[in-house]
């Protein structure tokens, strides 16, 4: 079936969110966790970017790293979905492979 | 303590908790307020997530240092400094970050929140004018 991405690095320092979007395939999963929730926030410079993918990716982003950050679900995106732990591993489980945009 | 002040620039540019730098700084800055010297804190870029209110790590199993920033003041450190265009490119204003209260023990002077957001200019000035940039 698909691939759920992982970005895991921050999309101010670094380009993974940017790679992933361009080359993740209509469908795939994107999850952001660690310093790649700050993708997920709304008004940032990056949100239009991550916007735009909503329409051919599923984003979703890891609740207890947002809350590590001092960010609640409203600040993000809508049409991005928060996580748990549990929810990542639902997530891994239900796609074909991982891929981790380190 | 040494004669010679020298102002001391701590310069934070990354996010806290996906690496150890922002934790580091804050060990760095509280060991060097010992040694008396003129010393200002400025976030920058992904530092500026440093100060953000309301963290609340007991999901991720580390550390909330953040309410050790609101303590500096204690430490003497008077300067802190966030840069205006790193706060608006992550889409943040200064009601998102926290507060660092400062008081004077002998003049009982006291200000309220030493957090000052600067522009650009102001950030190259300020590294201009200090001899010594330690980078996180």
């Amino acid at each position: 079936m698909s691939i759920l991405h992982t970005v895991n690095k921050s999309p101010f320092e670094r380009n993974a969110l940017d790679a992933c979007l361009r080359l993740a395939s209509d469908g795939a999963g994107v999850l952001l966790f660690e310093d790649g929730v700050y993708a997920a926030l709304d008004g940032t410079s990056v949100a239009p970017r991550v916007s735009d993918a909503l329409s051919r990716l599923k984003v979703y982003v890891l609740g207890p790293d947002l809350q590590a950050r001092g960010f609640s679900a409203e600040r993000v995106i809508e049409g991005i979905s928060v996580v748990d732990y549990n929810g990542f591993v639902d997530l891994a489980a239900e796609h074909d492979k991982v891929q981790a945009w380190l | 303590m040494s004669e010679v002040v020298k102002k001391f620039l701590y310069l934070n540019r990354k996010a806290p908790y996906g690496t150890i730098y922002a934790w580091e700084a804050l060990e760095v800055v509280l060991i060097g307020a010992a040694f008396d010297q003129d010393v200002s804190v400025m976030f920058i870029d992904d530092g500026v997530y440093q100060l953000t209110k309301g963290q609340d790590t007991k999901g991720i199993g580390m550390k909330n240092f953040s309410p050790t920033y609101r303590t500096l003041g204690d430490y003497e450190v008077k300067k802190i400094y966030v840069d205006q265009a790193s706060l608006e490119a992550r889409g943040l204003t200064q009601d998102d970050l926290v507060e660092v209260a400062w008081e004077d023990f002998e003049t009982e002077e006291e200000i309220e929140n030493i957090v000052e957001v600067i522009d650009s200019a102001r950030v190259s000035a300020l590294m201009d004018e200090s001899d010594v940039i330690f980078s996180f």
